[in-house]
């Protein structure tokens, strides 16, 4: 094309293609609210997923009493405790771990990590927070809506999820249902955003192999997302038209209470692999933005290059495409075609390889490094320790014949909690710990940090741990209320308590966290431009917080990979991305 | 990684064969997909995505229509058209499936044109996709109103399955929303094209990014997206 002129503050693009400029925001409210800037994006999406997980949080409380409790509280029945699995499930899965990792991390990282001035289309990457945040208001509205939430699982299975026994039945599950679909909406513009920016927008010198692996679990993470939401979208679709219209897309013949129903001739099963070909990629876009970010954060923190990054990259690639091969694996007892038991099994198992891979890669890394065991350290070893630990449960529950006794009692419960509840979350813990100084420019408290850490890593433990022993001893999960079991001790019951205790002080303990991030913006020690010594790009821009545009006047050059920590003969232990090689004293 | 890309450090790299060159040329650059405009790299993973919503709605439907106990209507008796006193099966689908896609091909063609800054030519091929575009759409709800003066609802219809209906009216109803937003664009865009904010440059109302012709292109990608949906849907409802 002739035409390669294009105003703005940069050179015209190579191959004259036409980018999108820089958005230069004229008031207050188009800089604050209604922000095209990706680092505001992060702090409202983050901020808006935190509080809604404080809320999914109270709600585990709430179970957690009632299992410990039974009968000592009046106000939990047996149709709110529904109620409460659901939202505290759907919450912390989609509404919380989805959005801090891809709309919180990634909006913020992305842009900083690639030597980009902002995402590539900013306009639709503000309407997907304010998208987002319709979404979450449309999830908490359920709660106050003629009889509640919808009480149909966090899976919303059909045909109980729409049937009259269920709470919520006549507002939650629509309601949820619209909610869904507005967060897929909203994410799509802030997914397709992301992944354009990795892929079109860096910085010179920034190939693709050395871009730091936070950004390559965020672009696969999102890769996955836009191609695993649909599933979910077209199921939330045909379930609201069961729901609202009398379709029959999901809902078999039925009678209930003596009545025949007026559906008949649907699919229910087709409603668990709609939702299971997106949950289970989805487990994944949790567990890949987190895998990158304890990538960066162990290399920073043990002053040592990851060991075989082009090994993590094809990893990261590989678990992404089998992750969308394996989804069965949650359907082993619904009655589908035991020939595809063996298929789902199959692939299921082969998927530990590249996560293996990866596990042992993080330990060479560790191996001889000079590790500091700062508050985002400790977060990062938390993880990788507690994500070996819900693996191999894993292990256990991937193979059909061990999983068809185990996968109605606490031992799944237990398993998902650990590999994709807790490991995910303290690595969100760790990366805030991470780069909130490069959000706001000061140091978070260390002391208090640490507090937050050890409570948190230890009374995870203490909650998830008795889990297994419970779901190997057969203890039911979904049930509200145990009551008497002849296979059951009762000292099933003492364990249940004392899990609810160490439940309840792990979450008094996040309240210390956010004390920490308040008390911090005002009065951390401030942290400089790279408290860390860090590589990576975000760590050099000209000013902290980074202003607009990210760069100042020019952007970053990019001479080195992300992982150049105690090269042999430089002056200092790092070297950042985009130091020139002939400031390094090479030697002889 | 450090052994890929110029800089002194790097003086004698050997470039990698095999599937490594492959990887190594396609990530060695700034741009993975080099001069090609942010905008139609977008489309195409935002069509990527639209494939994967209309592959689980139609697999959906082959599901339910599979799981159904009752018998599936007969296509060729419920779309066909009672045309002189004979029933002539599909002709209308047959049309409608002419129409939109000839409206590809002035959509091609305005494409074209867009790239040789031919503004009249531009406005007038992209108001013609419109026109095609509608024209579907408006047949569309001619085939809907007849069915559902038939009797034809979601939840049910005089022939059999239940599920016809239901999958019939969201597949068909969700296809047909694709086209009306097409429409609605292609409205847009060719106005703009035809007060030349294209050729100035000018500025869009609600992102405030220059405008330029390669938003033809990308509109046009989206067109040719929902036109290869259409032949899906086309093959497995109604010639199924």
């Amino acid at each position: 094309m002739a035409d390669a002129s294009v105003g703005g503050m940069d050179a015209a693009p190579i191959g004259g293609a036409h980018d999108a400029e820089l958005y230069h925001p004229r008031s207050w409210v188009t800089k604050y609210v209604f922000s095209q800037d990706a680092k505001v994006i992060a702090i409202q999406y983050s901020v808006t997923a935190l509080t809604i997980g404080l809320v999914a949080l109270v709600l585990s409380w709430l179970m957690r009493l009632q299992l410990a409790f039974p009968g000592c509280f009046d106000f939990i029945t047996a149709e709110s405790y529904y109620q409460y699995i659901t939202m505290h499930g759907m919450s912390m899965v989609v509404y919380v771990l989805t959005a801090l990792f891809l709309g919180g991390f990634g909006n913020y990282l992305i842009p900083l990590m690639v030597g980009a001035r902002d995402m590539v289309f900013p306009y639709a990457n503000m309407l997907s927070y304010w998208i987002y945040l319709l979404a979450v208001i449309v999830l908490a509205a359920t709660f106050f809506v003629p009889g509640g939430p919808t009480g149909a699982g966090w899976t919303l299975y059909p045909p109980q999820a729409i049937m009259s026994g269920t709470p919520g039945r006549d507002w939650g599950i629509v309601l949820m249902l619209v909610s869904l679909m507005l967060f897929i909406a909203g994410f799509t513009m802030g997914g397709l955003n992301y992944v354009v920016t990795v892929l079109q927008g860096r910085a010179r010198g920034m190939t693709l192999m050395r871009l730091p692996l936070t950004v390559w679990g965020i672009l696969t993470a999102t890769v996955m997302a836009l191609l695993a939401f649909p599933a979910l979208f077209v199921g939330a679709v045909m379930m609201l038209f069961d729901r609202l219209l009398g379709t029959s897309f999901f809902m078999p013949a039925i009678v209930e209470a003596g009545t025949h129903l007026r559906h008949g001739g649907g699919s229910p099963i087709l409603w668990q692999h709609l939702f299971w070909f997106f949950g289970h990629p989805e487990v994944y876009i949790v567990a890949l933005p987190a895998f990158g970010i304890v990538s960066d954060l162990i290399s920073t923190h043990a002053r040592k290059n990851i060991f075989g990054y082009r090994m993590m990259v094809w990893a990261i690639v590989v678990i992404g495409a089998l992750s969308f091969a394996v989804w069965g694996h949650h359907m082993y007892v619904s009655g589908m075609n035991p020939t595809f038991g063996f298929f789902f099994a199959t692939t299921t198992l082969i998927i530990a390889v590249p996560t293996a891979i990866k596990v042992y890669n993080w330990v060479l890394t560790l191996w001889r490094g000079d590790i500091h065991l700062t508050v985002p350290m400790l977060f990062a070893l938390g993880f990788i320790v507690t994500f070996v630990n819900g693996g191999l449960t894993g292990l256990f529950l991937g193979n059909v014949v061990v999983d068809v006794p185990l996968s109605g009692t606490m031992f799944v419960v237990a398993h998902f909690h650990m590999v994709m509840g807790v490991a995910p979350i303290l690595v969100v813990f760790g990366g805030i710990y991470h780069w909130y100084p490069k959000v706001t420019g000061r140091m978070t408290n260390d002391v208090l940090g640490k507090l937050h850490f050890w409570v948190t890593f230890l009374g995870a433990y203490a909650i998830f741990f008795p889990m297994h022993y419970l779901g190997l001893m057969g203890v039911p999960r979904r049930y509200y209320e145990l009551g008497e079991m002849a296979f059951v001790p009762p000292s099933a019951a003492t364990l249940n308590v004392f899990i609810t205790v160490a439940a309840l002080v792990v979450g008094v303990a996040q309240l210390v966290f956010v004390f920490n991030l308040v008390w911090s913006l005002f009065r951390g020690t401030p942290a400089g431009g790279n408290p860390w010594r860090a590589t990576t790009l975000e760590w050099q821009t000209p000013q902290t917080p980074p202003a607009h545009g990210n760069w100042g006047g020019s952007l970053p050059v990019v001479y080195r990979w992300a992982y150049d920590y105690s090269v042999p003969g430089a002056d200092q232990d790092f070297l950042p991305q985009n130091q020139p090689p002939a400031a390094r004293t090479v030697p002889a | 990684m450090a052994d890929i890309g110029p800089g002194p450090l790097h003086e004698a790299i050997t470039p990698p064969t095999g599937w490594r060159g492959v990887a190594a040329d396609w990530a060695s650059d700034q741009r993975a997909f080099t001069s090609v405009p942010w905008g139609k790299v977008m489309m195409w993973i935002f069509l990527l995505s639209d494939t994967f919503i209309f592959g689980c709605f139609l697999l959906s439907y082959m599901t339910v229509r599979m799981s159904t106990t009752d018998p599936w209507p007969n296509p060729s008796e419920v779309f066909a058209l009672t045309i002189s006193g004979r029933p002539v099966p599909l002709i209308l689908i047959a049309i409608m499936t002419f129409i939109l896609i000839s409206s590809s091909g002035t959509m091609a063609m305005a494409v074209n044109f867009g790239y040789r800054r031919d503004r009249a030519r531009t406005a007038a091929l992209l108001l013609a996709t419109a026109a095609f575009g509608a024209c579907f759409v408006g047949m569309q709800a001619f085939e809907w109103s007849k069915l559902i003066a038939e009797g034809v609802r979601p939840w049910g219809n005089p022939w059999g399955a239940v599920q016809f209906g239901s999958a019939f009216f969201m597949i068909t109803g969700f296809h047909g929303t694709h086209v009306t937003i097409g429409v609605l664009f292609l409205l847009i865009v060719a106005r703009r094209v035809w007060r030349g904010d294209f050729d100035r440059g000018q500025r869009g109302f609600f992102t405030s990014q220059r405008g330029h012709y390669e938003i033809v292109e990308i509109l046009g990608l989206y067109w040719h997206f929902v036109d290869l949906v259409w032949v899906f849907i086309f093959a497995f409802f109604y010639l199924w």
